[in-house]
């Protein structure tokens, strides 16, 4: 099986990721795409553990997938409170130290 | 690979849908493709506990608890288009596309050199191999994300958590609070009346009839008046008989006295530049602003409720309907809030 097409398909997904975070306003789609970042960063962690034939990459994409999730809970929590007192999950308008 | 070459555009097509899809549920169900697919090619590549893991946690937990979120943020959110940064967008665009190309072309000259393979490793089974590594090599890691973990729940729990100020009112303050507004304001003390109980197919957007034959302002949803679906008694009386009648048959506003035939709009007196509906409820030439007399609304055509609004009056542009004192639909409330 070839390693390349694998590790295209993760850098792809991974600027597609950062782009999402640069152009959306919504701050949960922008976690989302948070997201893709790191389940792209996952894919490249797996071919390169296939790759090489040892489990490394496998347990350092758990990780990733850990870590992920305590991220999500945590983040999403912020959210949630910046929705109840702004009434808005837009980042735009989060802009009090501009004035 | 066959798998790969599958389920490859695939993932890239709902990647680029969430940069464009502007309701934030369809970016939750086209990730929740993408994670999927991800988990498939983990599974080709001699990976299926992370397989297993992929989608019971990233599809299972994390996009569940994104949908719990959008739900209690309001499922109607979308993005605004107008960009804050002027030219912000295309910016970003451009970055990213150099950023590809500078990722694609570094990784593409790297030479792996040959694919071991994990048949070696994964000896055995591929859960006990990982974990093997994981509770002898890892075992420091592993201990230090119980605690991340724990932090995390705890972080969660004291960021959503609310403290109530004042206490929560009882059966009791609920009643009090009720004489109270009728001795100081005159608010009506009882319940709000029903709905009409005449409507042929939904009565909850019929309002009720006062004795004097006028509609009882609240009888219907706030919601549906919003929004401009309020049907009004007489319309929905004219309704009844004239799909009595036939449909074809031309009906007055009394009842089975048929109309006087119709040439042309019918000039409405009741405001300049409004006309009344005609008989099978279709536009009269000239005049396409929908007006809706209970809820004070008017639609122009292109806006949300517009296609879903019966009309009682048409005007020949918004600014006659603004002019006899009705509202913009839609004006009330902003893209982000919710109704209640």
């Amino acid at each position: 099986m070839d390693t390349t097409p694998f590790i295209v398909l993760s850098a792809i997904l991974f600027s597609i990721g950062a782009v999402g975070v640069l152009v959306r306003r919504n701050a949960i789609v922008i976690f989302m795409c948070v997201e893709l970042m790191l389940n792209a960063g996952n894919l490249a962690l797996i071919t390169f553990a296939r790759a090489n034939g040892d489990l490394d990459g496998q347990i350092a994409a758990f990780f990733v997938m850990v870590v992920a999730a305590a991220e999500v809970v945590v983040g999403l929590a912020i959210i949630m409170t910046i929705f109840r007192t702004r009434r808005s999950a837009s980042v735009d308008d989060a802009s009090l130290l501009k004035y | 690979m066959i798998a790969f070459w599958i389920l490859a555009p695939v993932m890239v097509v709902c990647a680029l849908g969430i940069l464009v899809v502007r309701k934030a549920v369809h970016c939750a169900l086209l990730l929740a493709v993408v994670m999927i697919s991800l988990a498939v090619l983990y599974a080709v590549q001699d990976a299926p506990f992370l397989f297993a893991v992929q989608i019971i946690v990233y599809t299972g937990a994390i996009l569940m608890l994104f949908l719990f979120v959008l739900m209690l943020v309001g499922v109607d959110a979308s993005d605004s288009l107008v960009e804050t940064i002027r030219g912000q967008r295309a910016v970003a665009a451009a970055m990213g596309l150099a950023f590809l190309v500078l990722l694609t072309l570094g990784v593409a000259q790297v030479s792996v050199g040959v694919d071991q393979g994990l048949e070696q490793a994964n000896e055995g089974g591929n859960v006990p191999a990982i974990a093997r590594v994981l509770f002898t090599r890892y075992v420091l890691a592993f201990e230090v994300t119980s605690a991340l973990l724990i932090t995390a729940a705890l972080g969660a729990m004291v960021l959503a958590h609310r403290e109530r100020l004042t206490p929560k009112p009882n059966q009791a303050d609920w009643a009090a609070q009720r004489m109270r507004d009728f001795a100081e304001r005159g608010t009506h003390l009882g319940p709000l009346p029903p709905p009409g109980t005449f409507a042929r197919h939904n009565a909850v957007d019929t309002p009720a009839l006062l004795p004097d034959g006028s509609t009882a302002p609240g009888s219907v949803p706030r919601a549906l008046a919003a929004r401009g679906t309020v049907r009004t008694a007489p319309a929905h009386e004219i309704d009844v008989i004239s799909h009595e009648i036939g449909a074809d048959a031309p009906v007055g506003p009394m009842g089975g006295l048929p109309a006087p035939p119709a040439e042309g709009p019918v000039q409405s007196d009741e405001w300049p530049g409004s006309v009344r509906p005609l008989p099978d409820g279709s536009e009269p030439e000239g005049h396409p602003v929908k007006g809706n007399k209970v809820s004070g609304l008017f639609h122009e055509p292109g806006g949300r409720w517009y296609a879903q609004t019966r009309a009682e009056v048409w005007f020949d542009s918004a600014d006659s309907a603004e002019a006899a004192g009705f509202t913009r639909a839609g004006s009330r409330s902003g893209t982000t809030t919710k109704e209640d």
